[in-house]
């Protein structure tokens, strides 16, 4: 924190400062909100034109039509003040640390909401039910999908499932049942409420959203399984609450109270099993359709996040239509997706299909938080010390309950038990946040008469939980000295898991003893066997070990080429030195191979290739560039090889920079080879010189 | 493979040495005999394992001609799982144990180091189920992951010096963040009925 960031600072504030007053001065344009108006420019002048004369009926230069861009308007001045509002955040170092981000959110909703109750400007309607299942939420559901870590959720699978679901039908169920012991007290005021509306409170209210734990578990590198534990939780929990909502509601709206049977109650529960596994089967399907078309798309590479991103939606929609849960099925097709896509697609679609999916998400997230802020700050609010007290007291309660209890049972099936220290952490971080909102603002009003004291309690929950719980799991984490992980990804490491896979396998094998590991391998081998050879392109690296071995290459390759610049001058002169010793004239061929020479080290000239086609991207450069290097270098160890007996282990230069050597070629690899053999390097002086000069041998 | 009556008395003795309580014990020495009738296919390494004598804790060097109950249990010994009450020290040595255990599946020439040639074997089989990779893949791989290994013991190898392979103590520090306690074992939970259905 220095001149630069307060500087940074004074600018943001400057700018919010603008926009926020934009806001105002455009309430004053406003009559009612014409929803129904075409788009097309009229040319009315009933609203107030600044430059205008009397009322005559001229042609007017200067006319000012607010209606038109109303909703689009607010909505994206909306993103832009929380985007800023985020920048403001991380400027500032010490902030992070101190509170989650969802914090800063909330706060500019809010601010946004009391400017809006201030200047009496009625907000536009951007939350209904519709907008929020149909465009709001999938964004969100699709990137916890498909930024899961497979693995380990599927290790820990069995747990994750039996948390989660249990969890939250333990929660639902006693915060309702709880909150509606409390309802009959007389003194409350509350005995309108029934036990149905109850239960959908309770259902409502135990919908998790642990971003800010994931990120201080993030920051913090927490052990894996306690990490799993809350992730795999929060991408369930969606889907489970929503369940669980929607039957509650089906119920309020089919029945009257005293008319439940107990075969509704059992219809209800196998109704909850269908829509949750109905809902994983269609997102397998999807995910393995859409893997199939990005097989075929190499030559047009631009459409692969499309595909991707359509393909998911399209399950969601599919699902909803039939009333089974559209979130499993977006979460299943992203998982099932994942793998066999990001095999297929070329980098670049890698890299956008990634952004994108971060960005639609972090859109929706903010919107969702600044309408909550807005909603904060009005006039649909209706206090009750008890409920809302009670409500917070039970929510902390059986959360605590509900992970003692279940995680006492499931330890006991558990190789790698979860200690006390984590069981605190994972029922510390019953972090409330959008979704809970949602659904709250989200009920019939003709249902549920007291409408406004679910919102009300609903707000003040995750108020409580983000604000105090989110700002102090940090500490408390690292207070509790929970166990870390030390995870870095390498190539050992991976061969060695893969190791161990097999013997594991192979000895659980000799035992008799069937476990996931069998599993596991038989659906390996029937992934190869079937899967793979239908959905993934010919000519790809088809094992994880290869995979992330040229992901490694790559990266480092380009950290070579980076610093290849610096040593372009050198090496050019100390080859024409060479050549100059040898034959004591340029022959055309030399002066060509120089020239190959300069233009191979200056690879940081970005080529700016005018795209006119707007169908297509300009192919892949700097990879192409990238392999280039490491056939060369591929090459020279091979020199060598030959003139050693072994690889010179002896003489790394700056390990960290020469890691890897090779690449495995492939079958485009040829005319470069060629090309390569016109240059030749001289040997450099390696070892006593500590610049990052890479290692070059002359061939023969 | 001999097949051992299992009796009471020796079941002390060897329950005490590895560790196992007696069901477990009797569990495994019924499949025990199930294998040594019916020939099933086990990756040749694993079962190259349980004969080699560094792992039955014989002889340095060699493979066993053939093994009997007790040593098939001390090679089982080495995928007990951790119990709770363990102290520091002894889940330290467990641990080696396991690495160990490990180390001796890539060394297969008894000397010590892992070398070149011997990892690109390990890598070639455990890449057997892929088809489409080449021979010039798993040799890339390999030297690759020979570096990284090397470069994480650099202290000790001097400028000059040509680095061999991999020896026991670089291997242990690969192996220093993971897990090894709570990936390398088998529960050894009911198994009556699954071992009955082979």
């Amino acid at each position: 924190v220095g001149s630069p960031a307060t500087e940074h600072m004074k600018m943001l504030c400057c700018l919010l400062s603008l926009l926020t007053l934009a806001c105002p001065s455009a309430a004053d344009y406003l009559d009612e909100p014409n929803l129904g108006s075409s788009l097309l420019p009229h040319y009315e002048h009933d609203h107030a034109d600044a430059v205008g004369s009397s009322q005559d009926t001229r042609l007017q230069i200067f006319t000012v039509d607010y209606n038109n861009v109303q909703i689009p308007y607010e909505v994206t001045l909306w993103i832009l003040l929380a985007s800023l509002a985020k920048i403001g955040f991380h400027l500032y170092h010490r902030l992070p640390r101190l509170m989650p981000e969802s914090c800063i959110l909330i706060a500019t909703g809010a601010l946004v909401g009391a400017i809006i109750f201030g200047t009496d400007h009625k907000s536009p309607p951007v939350m209904n039910t519709s907008i929020y299942f149909l465009y709001l939420l999938p964004p969100i559901v699709l990137e916890e999908g498909y930024f899961m870590p497979t693995r380990p959720f599927f290790e820990n699978l069995g747990s994750i499932l039996w948390w989660s679901v249990l969890g939250s039908l333990l929660n639902s169920f006693g915060i309702g049942l709880s909150l509606y012991g409390i309802c009959q007290i007389e003194a409350f005021g509350l005995t309108d409420l029934n036990l149905l509306q109850n239960l959908l409170f309770g259902s409502m209210i135990s919908a998790v959203d642990p971003v800010a734990a994931l990120a201080v578990f993030e920051e913090a590198s927490v052990n894996e399984q306690l990490h799993m534990m809350i992730f795999g939780e929060s991408l369930l929990n969606d889907g489970i609450t929503v369940v669980l909502y929607n039957i509650f509601i089906a119920f309020t709206q089919m029945h009257r109270y005293e008319e439940i049977e107990s075969i509704d109650i059992l219809a209800g529960f196998a109704r909850f099993f269908v829509v949750g596994l109905g809902g994983m089967l269609f997102g397998i399907v999807f995910g393995f359709v859409s893997a199939l078309m990005t097989r075929f798309t190499h030559n047009v590479s631009a459409i692969e996040p499309l595909l991707v991103f359509m393909f998911s939606y399209l399950s969601y929609l599919c699902a909803e239509i039939l009333y089974i849960s559209g979130i499993m099925a977006m979460t299943a097709c992203a998982v099932t997706m994942k793998k066999y896509v990001e095999e297929n697609v070329c980098q670049n679609s890698y890299t956008t299909i990634k952004y994108f999916m971060k960005m639609l998400s972090s859109v929706s997230e903010t919107l969702i938080f600044v309408f909550m802020g807005v909603s904060t700050v009005g006039k649909n609010h209706e206090w009750n010390w008890a409920f809302i007290c009670f409500t917070l007291l039970f929510c902390l309660i059986w959360r605590t309950l509900s992970v003692f209890a279940l995680f006492y049972i499931s330890n006991k099936f558990r190789t790698y038990p979860l200690t006390f220290k984590d069981q605190l952490i994972i029922s510390y971080s019953g972090l409330r946040g959008a979704s809970s909102f949602s659904l709250a603002f989200l009920l019939p009003g003709k249902l549920f008469p007291r409408k406004k004291l679910f919102i009300t309690a609903t707000l003040v929950v995750i108020y409580f939980t983000v604000f105090i719980q989110g700002i102090t799991i940090g500490p408390l984490v690292r207070y509790l000295d929970v166990k870390k992980t030390n995870k870095k990804e390498s190539i050992n490491e991976e061969i060695h898991m893969r190791l161990m896979d097999h013997l594991k396998a192979g000895i659980e094998d000799i035992c008799g003893h069937w476990s996931h590991y069998q599993l596991r391998d038989k659906f390996k081998k029937f992934d190869n066997k079937y899967l793979k050879k239908i959905l993934i392109r010919e000519h790809q690296p088809k094992s994880s070990i290869v995979s992330l071995y040229k992901k490694m290459e790559i990266k480092l390759a380009i950290e070579m080429a980076e610093n290849a610049m610096k040593i372009s001058e050198s090496s050019t002169a100390s080859l024409q030195r060479c050549r100059n010793r040898r034959d004591h004239r340029l022959s055309p061929a030399e002066v060509e191979s120089m020239r190959d020479v300069l233009a191979h080290n200056l690879y940081q000239v970005r080529q700016r290739a005018p795209s006119y086609n707007r169908h297509n991207l300009p192919s892949n450069t700097s990879e192409k560039q990238a392999q280039e290097i490491l056939i060369r270098r591929q090459h020279s160890l091979r020199q060598s090889c030959r003139k050693g007996n072994s690889l010179p282990w002896g003489r790394p230069v700056n390990a960290t920079s020469m890691r890897y050597l090779s690449l495995p070629q492939d079958h485009s690899g040829q005319p470069t080879r060629r090309k390569a053999r016109h240059v030749t390097f001289t040997a450099l002086q390696v070892g006593r010189s500590r610049s990052d000069t890479p290692k070059v041998i002359k061939a023969p | 493979m001999g097949s051992a009556q299992s009796v009471p008395p020796e079941m002390r003795a060897l329950a005490e040495r590895t560790g196992f309580t007696s069901e477990q014990i009797e569990q495994l020495h019924r499949r025990f005999k199930q294998l040594s009738h019916n020939r099933k296919t086990i990756r040749a390494r694993i079962v190259h394992a349980f004969f080699d004598k560094r792992n039955l804790r014989k002889a340095p060097a060699g493979l066993a001609e053939e093994i009997n109950f007790e040593d098939f249990l001390t090679i089982m010994s080495y995928f007990r799982p951790i119990e709770m009450d363990m102290d520091e020290e002894r889940l330290e040595s467990f641990r080696k144990e396991k690495l160990k255990f490990l180390f001796h599946m890539y060394d297969a020439d008894y000397d010590g180091i892992i070398t070149l040639q011997e990892y690109k074997n390990v890598l070639d089989e455990l890449m057997s189920g892929n088809p489409h990779l080449e021979k010039e893949s798993l040799r890339a791989i390999a030297e690759g992951a020979m570096l990284e290994a090397a470069s994480a013991c650099m202290a000790r190898t001097g400028p000059d010096e040509v680095y061999e392979g991999i020896t026991f103590e670089d291997f242990l520090k690969v192996w220093k963040g993971i897990d090894i306690e709570t990936k390398m074992h088998v529960r050894f939970l009911t198994m009556e009925a699954i071992a009955h259905c082979y």
